[in-house]
């Protein structure tokens, strides 16, 4: 069962006087419990075609569904409310609100979704002990260290149980031993808990850890490789 | 506490310094509100008061269309009835009868046009402050015939003394001519120069005899207990004079009735005041603007983050409203608060204005103004405050609106 299907996406960005074609008719479809990486050099369309499956980014034109919902008419509230629901995302730079606790920034997307205080605080506590982050439940984003960060980040993108967790470049700010402690916890996510991930990436331990490659390049599928395990 | 309010209060304080600033320029507002508007309140009162004091009490029974026309002949016949329905009413406390004529008083070298008032010695002392106000000589008594005291610059410019003697001749009630010779028994100054000028006042019987007015007076002066009576009074009087027929022609005036000027001269500066006010919120609304404009700006990558992952705008907007309302309302109260102590402070203690107190005699006001503190003191200004303030919040509120969650998170 798929659970994105992107078909004919087309998008170009005006940079000043010059026009950019960052995708050019891909079409791509991801089967629910995937684990897969979008990968590319910098400027490939990697980043636009995640942003554009997660709802953050509009196609010029072609569609896309997520989760058998299509984006085409849906406004800002109805995308908020479907990343909300089915989307999780891990961003390169973590962005986890400074002003809140490791727990309540997990807590915070539970909250948006009108679960009772308690039941929000009791996951947001397992999915962190998940992550490994026992006892760090009340640190601030600053007295965490990047790895840490990542992996509260990760808690925050799977405590809702979405269908798809989208990961743009998760690991292009850790060491390579933080990287691929973060790669094993959500592998193990993704076999345990049936999660979706898709990476953006040109880190060659994420591709090796992806059982399925998508290699982008100049706004085109240029090979999409599924791993023998 | 939710998780709404809490971050709004941390977010707050991300920026101590930014956020003193705007809660003190709030704070100082609403100290300022509180305390001027108190200041004005308390000198209205003390004006309202001491004109009240001086002459034409809290409220006046008369004869219809006398206070327009001043004619000798519109009187109350009956002063003692009305004072019997006054000893009857609730928060009276005390009365008077005068009668006015406008006459020529001469003395050896000089005539001037003044206001001939007849008063009562024993009753006038309980409502007006004249007898305080006598600088030479002494007040009136009951056994006093023809006696008088004088204006202290009417004096001045008749050239008398206590002892000297005056000429008083004028039309009496029935058109018959009136006049008399007067002794000066004292002066007086009440403070405001245009009565001091232009009054004099003899015995009220003596007045009935030389103006031929048989019993009757033009004023039946009254004084509550306190102002926020006087309307109460005013109804129960006129309604009770509405209860014999022959009370027809009598109508009840109030202070503000009695003394337009003193209501708009009043309604002039609380105008101006508020004007200024006006001015004050709206540069403490810019600096509001100013402060939630630059963290929507510093914070705008942050706001794409929570649009990422499943904010929609409006819980955003939300949130920057509860951001704005919050710092809005620690301003205020402290302002309250810090406003309503330094008011309290001078309403004990007073402020001395004796440098201006030649104007402020105009209004019957010693050199002290004592701030008056209310609930409409303490509250309307910071509420006006409060209301702009977040009506300037609203917009970088709602400009989140606008934001595209891609387009935010790139925002460095």
């Amino acid at each position: 069962m798929n659970i994105v299907e992107c078909t004919e996406i087309n998008k170009t960005y005006q940079q000043g006087k010059v026009e950019v074609q960052a995708l050019r008719g891909i079409s791509l479809n991801i089967k629910k419990g995937g684990f897969i990486a979008l990968a590319g050099p910098s400027g490939s369309g990697k980043t636009t075609l995640l942003n554009i499956i997660g709802g953050l980014d509009h196609a010029d034109s072609g569609t896309v569904n997520v989760d058998g919902q299509s984006f085409d008419k849906m406004n800002q509230s109805q995308l908020a409310n479907l990343r909300l629901h089915s989307i999780g995302f891990v961003f390169q730079s973590y962005n986890l609100i400074p002003v809140l606790s490791a727990a309540e920034n997990v807590e915070f997307v539970m909250l948006l979704q009108g679960i009772p205080a308690a039941e929000r605080q009791g996951r947001a506590r397992t999915i962190l002990d998940d992550v490994g982050l026992k006892d760090k439940y009340d640190r601030r984003p600053a007295e965490l260290s990047g790895g840490q960060q990542q992996r509260v980040a990760v808690a925050r993108a799977i405590v809702s149980n979405p269908s798809i967790v989208l990961a743009d470049e998760p690991t292009a700010n850790l060491d390579s031993k933080t990287g691929q402690g973060l790669l094993e916890m959500m592998k193990k996510m993704n076999v345990e808990k049936k999660v979706t991930f898709v990476f953006s990436t040109h880190d060659q331990m994420v591709m090796d850890y992806a059982r399925r490659l998508v290699l982008i390049h100049d706004g085109l599928i240029d090979n999409d490789l599924v791993k023998k395990n | 506490m939710s998780i709404d309010i809490k971050m709004a209060w941390r977010n707050i304080w991300r920026n101590p310094r930014r956020t003193i600033i705007t809660i003190s320029a709030i704070a100082f507002a609403c100290l300022l509100l509180v305390f001027m508007l108190s200041f004005q309140f308390g000198s209205y009162e003390t004006m309202i008061n001491s004109s009240i004091k001086i002459h034409a009490g809290h409220l006046q029974i008369q004869a219809k269309e006398y206070q327009e026309k001043q004619n000798i002949r519109m009187v109350v016949p009956n002063p003692e009835e009305t004072g019997r329905i006054l000893d009857n009413v609730l928060y009276v406390e005390s009365y008077t009868y005068r009668a006015k004529a406008f006459s020529l008083v001469s003395s050896k070298n000089r005539t001037y046009g003044v206001m001939v008032i007849g008063i009562d010695p024993s009753r006038e002392k309980m409502v007006s402050t004249i007898k305080n106000s006598i600088r030479q000589g002494s007040y009136l008594s009951m056994e006093d015939k023809n006696q008088a005291i004088v204006g202290r610059l009417l004096a001045k410019n008749l050239g008398v003394l206590p002892g000297d003697e005056l000429t008083i001749m004028g039309q009496g009630r029935d058109g018959s001519i009136a006049a008399t010779v007067v002794s000066v028994k004292g002066i007086y100054a009440s403070g405001i120069d245009e009565f001091d000028r232009s009054s004099i006042q003899i015995p009220l019987t003596v007045f009935q005899d030389v103006y031929t007015m048989d019993n009757a007076v033009h004023e039946v002066v009254v004084i509550g207990d306190s102002l926020r009576n006087i309307s109460k009074i005013k109804k129960n009087v006129q309604g009770q004079l509405k209860k014999l027929k022959e009370n027809e022609f009598l109508t009840v005036l109030d202070w503000e009735e009695l003394m337009p000027g003193l209501r708009q001269g009043i309604e002039m500066d609380l105008t101006m005041g508020i004007v200024f006010y006006l001015l004050l919120i709206i540069v403490v609304a810019f600096s509001i603007l100013n402060t939630f404009l630059m963290a929507i700006f510093e914070r705008t990558k942050e706001f794409g983050v929570l649009m990422a992952i499943g904010t929609t705008p409006g819980r955003i907007t939300k949130l920057l409203l509860i951001e704005s309302i919050s710092l809005t309302m620690v301003g205020i109260i402290a302002g309250i608060f810090i406003g309503s102590l330094l008011t309290l402070f001078f309403q004990y203690h007073g402020i001395d204005l004796s440098g201006s107190s030649e104007l402020l005699a105009q209004y019957g006001i010693s050199g002290m103004i004592y701030p008056k503190l209310s609930l409409l003191s303490a509250l309307s200004g910071p509420f006006a405050v409060f209301f702009i303030t977040v009506l300037a919040a609203l917009y970088p509120a709602l400009k989140i609106r606008k934001l595209q969650p891609v387009e935010a998170m790139l925002h460095v």
